[in-house]
């Protein structure tokens, strides 16, 4: 059923083919599909060539819409030779669109290149694309010792809006024990790798479905929900709790259960039980523990040193196809390792998904118990992620641990990247309050100075003065502005941002009637004109500058009682 | 050294003396308390560091489950709760049939904890209530031994009682049973009852009924109380040792402890139809009966109260005897007597052997051997005699209470070893009061010789024999400035005195009591070399005692039993197969399936799988267990119908025979046998007995063979070794090679001690039949099983 639709689909779509949207040519395609365990890794690396008239900067990936809801992680970094499917440092922005005039089925991710590419230019970059589910056990149900054959659909042409001239693709097998597979024109296995292509000249959108059919004996390891409980505490600490609820994901298992068959074939490469699971905790990794509900469980080995801490764990009993198990390990960090201070800020930073070695994770909850007391909370993460808020009472808190709550469904393992967690944005603001009370106090300084003015009348003094508080104001503003992009750039500051800007905005205005004040009276100094007629003229002036004044306090005390 | 004109100063300075010594003293052995708490709370947490601080053993889940629901759902939900999980069809009221002491203590723990913002799981709180309560318990036993025998006996006793293996086996971290609450409820209302005793208040008479209604709230064994209690007060009136505290002390006791106890719902109205429980009633009659009587003696003339007897006894005899003909016609009109059967195969040991072998299936309710009475009391065993005689020397009402205390618990201890609990503490006191009064006498002895020693060496003496008797060592310091020519005047006073405050109404006595003591004292002088080498023997006994508690908690006793460990030259083997099945059935079972197992293993796989099991070890119903017991024992076809019937989805058996594992169901298999026979006939045991007996090589019967018990124990049992050697009866079995026809096995842990099958579905029932027709299950099975159909309750 599955395969007739997505043969189906493909159909459709490449009927549907309209010609090719922009002046973009994929010059060359080069795919590899990586099925060596039940994640499927895609990495592509396409060479886009600038045939129109204008320059362009965004590029678009096509999968079809039974892909894409497997889709589980998409990224696109720099071509480099040797990059198998490394998470790259840099990678590139990453949308999902919807362009118009498209065939329906398909889902659109358009990629922004570094730099726009001019015409007739080309840029070589890389796709990797992990997919989870992709596999579909074939027959669904095994006996207990038999091995493990599973499915795999695919176009053997680039899906692709853009016209390809030159393409081709290899699928890596676990095994040389290839059941069935799709033969078009110039296909080419060697030994567990399946070669299609090349393929020239393709027009967009053009599709042919492949089927491959093959022994998959790795486990089908899949966390249908993972819990992860990150407790900093001030006492040098960070705890982290994970609770896993386990199943295999593979063929279901049926007929009679065995002790001997799985006992006798221990070493053999046989059926595709979850015996063990390897997590890599991160180093310097202490108080380790691995139970379940109902107590300890004693099977598992920690190795590690100072560089890595390894830790294998053994199920209560192995897991065949369609078993359950759930249990939970913890372990305690040292403090020093995951949480850094910048700016008056404390970060924690920390890696968002599971230790564990090749598994797939359904839905993952991430929560980040803070200290007591921590305020001003924000969340920078490599990518999109529900949020919520709650609190925790713990060991004798009175008022209760704040608790970020992050949800994310559909992991693999390239989604385990550091997350930051941002604790105190208020220091910004205070910040920012603090250097707007000292140019509220230079502002004092030029009112005392022209106070000074109209007694003694020294008009000399009265200019050094403004001179040195001009001086004091600029390297004040100065200071002013990291802070404010800060603000701007951090989440949590928005609701007080506003406030804050109008508070700098209106400083300003006050600081510039003041100036013109200053300025008008120094003149009428110069000038030698009287003081009546000095009076008068400031006095408009001097209406204006009080209403600021006591605008700009109004704020300032606002944002103080933030 | 004292000025012989300071006999008429030295008062003023004596009392304060006296004070200062009382407060040092007191101090002291509240510091000794303290320590006693923590020795007896650390002891127990063996388990929790060899192993984890886990639940152990069988009811201790159930209490743990009960416990959850408690905590979840609040109180009220908790006194209704109608527990369909287990015995199905039938469910439980959990409610009204468990003792809710132990249950509601720990929930209230966690609650107070929790309030407090400490999140201790239900579990934690669980797993360490019986060390903390054990703590309690031994400091209720010093406050029991204080009244009788004074501060030193007290201490002794407690540090006795903090490390007693007997207790040590019920009260370990994670033995979350009953029994570990139940002990200090005992300690303690046996202590109030001496203390009003004691004091005739009515204060303490009140408190006293409500220790006692803890006590049942606890534990059934407060039983124990209600008759111990009565035989005493009648002990006391028969030896005319009547008084108006007796009176205080026992009748507010049996009214409001009557009431009380009528308020927990697992007794209710069985605190006054129950014939436990009409001894204490009996009684109750005799002491006001004897109360009217002194009233009389008093207000009425010799003459006129010889004439009054005559006829009251007369008028008496008669009513008396038209009452107890009623009670004994009413007592009789019930099959029990009116007593339940732990209960009278407490009266008469047979008794369960011959009608009820389900309570005589459980190990703990066997009589104990006598090694065992060594592991679990050890050298208090030999103290015990010591610790009677010291008890009449001079036998107050207290201490006549311990004697009986410990002649009724002896006796029990003896029919059920499980009672052994109930003689620890018994034990604990009267070997105390031995070693401390053994320690007075050979410390005085050593003093009265050595007069003019300096003080050190002698107070050194007494710190290193023990130091539960610095109490004593401290009077012998504090009296050492005096002079030695004072000393015994000076003893004599502070005797009186000490008589005085433990006796106040005693004061008549006391003077007499005490002149007695002192003259004793001068005559029970030993040898110098004698007193120093028995205090060696005693501190060497004392050493020995503490060597073999730690040995006993250490090893003995920390076994959390669901999970087994064994040493061999490779190191460590841990046998967790237990928790492998529980929590295979939990995770990869549907919830509502029903588990059939042996009503061992009920209350673990509710609690731990979480599935419904149809027996557990709450074994209130025969038939249903019978039931069970009948499907093990019948042939494949038979025992698929009753489980069928039973709406039974698995069933899980325990096998040790690859591991040699000896508790496991083969060898319980006769007991389900005798079980299932007692309620459906066409089970008979000598049908799995050759030559009477029992056995499962090649030499086993046919029935034996052919039996689910058999077949589902050793399925593929060959295909381990090729020989299906059984390392638990040290034998190859008779039958080897055989298919399963109406079971399949869906699970076995690792090291084969659980296995679990499932009913295949209904259409395989007519290619079972052919197949076997094919297989030689013989004519008599096929004839059981034409049998087992009527017979089976569940059609």
């Amino acid at each position: 059923m599955g395969i007739s639709r997505f043969v189906l689909l493909v159909f459709t779509i490449s009927m549907l083919a309209s010609p090719a949207l922009s002046d973009l040519v994929l010059s060359k395609v080069d795919r590899r599909i990586y099925l060596t365990s039940h994640i499927v890794r895609i990495s592509s690396t396409l060479e886009v060539e600038n045939a129109g008239p204008e320059t362009v900067s965004k590029v678009l990936l096509a999968f079809p819409d039974l892909q894409a809801q497997n889709l589980a992680y998409l990224m696109a970094s720099p071509h480099e030779a040797k990059a198998k499917f490394k998470v790259s440092v840099v990678s590139f922005p990453i949308d999902v669109v919807k362009p118009e005039d498209m065939p329906p089925g398909v889902t659109f991710y358009s990629v922004s290149l570094p730099q726009g590419l001019t015409v007739g230019a080309s840029f070589t970059f890389d796709v990797l694309a992990v997919f989870t589910h992709a596999l579909r056990p074939m027959p669904e149900q095994i006996g207990q010792a038999d091995i493990q054959l599973v499915l795999y659909q695919d176009s053997a042409y680039y899906l692709s809006p853009y016209v390809v001239k030159v393409q081709s693709l290899s699928l890596k097998l676990p095994d040389s024990r290839i059941e069935s597979y799709t033969t078009l024109e110039s296909t080419k296995v060697q030994g567990s790798e399946i070669k299609y292509g090349p393929y020239e000249n393709l027009p967009a959108f053009s599709s042919s479905p492949i089927t491959v059919h093959f022994q998959n004996n790795l486990p089908f390891t899949i966390a249908q929900e993972l819990v992860r409980e990150i407790e900093i505490s001030h006492w040098g600490n960070v705890l982290v709790t994970e609770h896993y609820k386990l199943i295999h994901g593979g063929a279901q298992s049926k007929g009679e259960f065995s002790r001997l068959e799985p006992q006798a074939r221990e070493n053999v490469q046989g059926p595709s039980a979850v015996r063990y699971l390897v997590a890599h905790l991160p180093p310097r990794a202490h108080s380790v523990y691995y139970r379940d509900a109902i107590g300890n469980i004693s099977t598992s080995h920690l190795r590690g040193d100072s560089k890595k801490a390894e830790l294998l764990i053994e199920p209560r009993y192995p897991m065949f196809g369609g078993w359950r198990t759930a249990f939970t390990i913890g372990y305690g960090l040292p403090l020093q390792d995951c949480l850094y201070e910048s700016e008056g800020r404390r970060f924690l930073n920390i890696t968002f998904s599971s230790p564990v070695i090749e598994l797939v994770i359904d839905t993952l909850i991430v929560k980040v118990v803070l200290p007591e007391g921590s305020s001003d909370i924000s969340v920078a993460a490599p990518f999109f992620m529900k949020q919520c808020q709650e609190t925790k009472i713990s060991h004798l808190d009175i008022v209760g641990r704040p608790v970020v709550v992050l949800e994310k469904t559909n992991l693999v393992p390239e989604h385990n990247q550091y997350f930051q967690q941002w604790e105190e944005v208020r220091v910004a603001i205070q910040h920012v309050h603090n250097i707007i009370c000292q140019c509220l106090a230079t502002h004092d300084k030029l009112e005392a100075s022209l106070r000074d003015l109209s007694r003694t009348g020294e008009v000399q003094a009265c200019k050094a003065a403004r001179k040195s508080t001009d001086g004091l104001l600029k390297e004040l503003s100065k200071e002013l502005k990291p802070l404010m992009t800060f603000l701007q750039s951090s989440p949590s500051a928005v609701q007080v941002l506003s406030k804050v800007e109008e508070l700098v905005a209106k400083e300003r205005e006050l600081l510039e009637k003041l100036m013109a004040k200053h300025s008008t009276a120094v003149e009428a100094y110069d000038k030698k004109s009287g003081a009546r007629d000095i009076e008068s003229r400031i006095a408009l002036q001097q209406q204006k500058i009080t209403a600021l004044r006591q605008e700009v306090d109004d704020l300032l005390e606002f944002i103080d009682e933030i | 050294m004292a000025a012989p004109e300071a006999s008429t100063a030295a008062v003023p300075t004596l009392y304060t003396n006296n004070t200062l010594r009382n407060a040092f003293g007191g101090v002291l052995s509240f510091f000794i308390l303290l320590l006693i708490g923590v020795l007896a709370f650390s002891i127990r947490l063996f388990s929790v560091i060899k192993y984890e601080s886990v639940i152990h053993e069988f009811d201790p889940y159930f209490n743990y489950r009960v416990t959850q629901f408690l905590t979840k759902k609040g109180i009220y939900e908790f006194w209704n709760w109608f527990d369909d999980r287990t015995w199905y069809p039938l469910g439980r009221v959990i409610g009204g049939t468990v003792y809710p002491g132990l249950t509601l203590t720990a929930g209230t723990i966690w609650w107070l904890l929790n309030s407090l913002n400490i999140p201790l799981s239900v579990e934690t709180v669980c797993v360490f209530t019986a060390p903390i309560f054990s703590a309690f318990a031994s400091w209720a036993t010093y406050l029991l031994t204080k009244e009788v025998k004074g501060a030193g006996a007290g201490l002794t006793s407690a540090v006795l009682l903090a490390m007693v293996p007997s207790y040590i086996s019920r009260s370990v971290a994670g033995s979350y049973d009953n029994e570990a609450v139940a002990i200090f409820a005992l300690i303690f209302t046996f202590y109030l009852y001496l203390k009003t005793l004691n004091t005739g208040s009515l204060f303490y008479a009140t408190l006293n009924s409500l220790a006692y209604f803890y006590m049942v709230c606890s534990w059934g064994g407060y039983t124990f109380i209600i008759n111990l209690i009565p035989m005493h007060v009648l002990l006391c009136i028969v030896t005319g040792r009547y008084s108006s505290r007796l009176y205080i002390a026992y009748a507010p006791l049996v009214v409001l402890g009557t009431l009380l106890a009528a308020l927990v719902p697992v007794v209710g109205f069985n605190a006054v139809m129950t014939s436990e429980h009409f001894a204490s009633f009996l009684v109750f009659i005799i002491i006001h009966v004897v109360a009217f009587v002194y009233y009389i003696k008093g207000i009425l003339s010799p003459k006129m109260f010889k004439v009054a007897v005559t006829l009251v006894v007369t008028v008496g005899l008669a009513v008396c005897c038209a009452v107890i003909a009623v009670l004994i016609a009413l007592v009789a009109s019930s099959p029990t007597k009116g007593w339940s059967g732990r209960s009278l195969s407490l009266l008469d040991p047979t008794y369960a052997s011959k009608y009820i072998p389900i309570i005589a299936s459980v190990s703990e309710h066997q009589p104990p051997t006598w090694p065992s009475y060594f592991m679990d009391i050890n050298v208090l065993a030999f103290l015990v005699p010591a610790g009677i005689i010291a008890c009449f020397l001079p036998l107050s009402d207290a201490s006549s209470f311990v004697v009986l205390y410990i002649a009724t618990s002896v006796y029990f201890s003896g029919v059920m070893v499980r009672l052994m609990l109930v003689l620890a503490p018994a034990a604990c006191i009267t070997s105390g009061i031995a070693l401390s009064e053994a320690f007075d006498v050979l410390t005085g002895s050593i003093k009265f010789q050595l007069p003019g020693v300096t003080s050190n060496a002698e107070v050194d003496a007494g710190e290193t024999s023990s130091d539960t008797s610095e109490a004593q060592t401290d009077e012998v310091k504090a009296e050492k400035p005096d002079d030695t020519s004072k000393n015994r005047p000076l003893k004599k006073s502070k005797k009186k005195e000490r008589e005085l405050a433990e006796n106040p109404p005693a004061k008549a006595t006391a003077k007499a009591k005490a002149k007695a003591k002192a003259e004793k004292k001068r005559l029970l002088a030993l040898p110098l070399e004698a007193s120093v080498i028995s205090l060696l023997l005693l501190v060497v006994l004392g050493a020995f005692y503490v060597v073999h508690s730690v040995w006993a908690a250490a090893e003995a006793y920390s076994a959390p039993s669901i999970v087994l460990t064994t040493r061999s030259h490779d190191g460590l083997h841990v046998f967790d197969d237990f928790r492998e099945a529980y929590a295979w059935l939990s995770h990869n079972t549907d919830v509502n399936d029903k588990v059939a197992s042996w009503w061992d293993y009920g209350y673990q796989t509710t609690a731990m799988a979480n599935r419904t099991v149809i027996v557990d070890n709450n074994t209130w119903n025969n038939t249903h267990i019978a039931t069970v017991g009948t499907a093990m024992s019948s042939p494949e076809r038979a025992a698929w119908e009753i489980f069928h019937s039973l709406d039974v989805k698995y069933v899980l058996v325990v096998f040790g025979g690859l591991i040699g594992y000896p508790s496991d169901d083969i060898n319980k298999f006769l007991w389900m046998v005798r079980i299932g026979g007692g309620v459906f006939p066409h089970i008979k045991e000598p049908d799995y007995l050759r030559d009477g007996q029992y056995r499962i090589d090649s030499q086993a019967t046919p029935t034996m063979l052919n039996c689910l018990m058999y077949k589902l124990s050793y399925y593929r049992f060959v295909e381990t070794d090729g020989k299906a050697y059984d390392r638990v009866r040290r034998t190859e079995i008779g039958k080897k090679y055989f298919k399963l026809t109406h079971f399949e096995e869906v699970f076995t842990t690792h090291h084969w001690m659980v296995r679990i099958y499932k009913l295949k579905p209904l259409k395989n029932r007519i290619r079972g039949k052919a197949k076997k027709s094919k297989l030689k299950t013989s004519s008599t099975s096929s004839s059981k099983r034409s049998g087992t159909k009527k017979k089976n309750p569940w059609q």
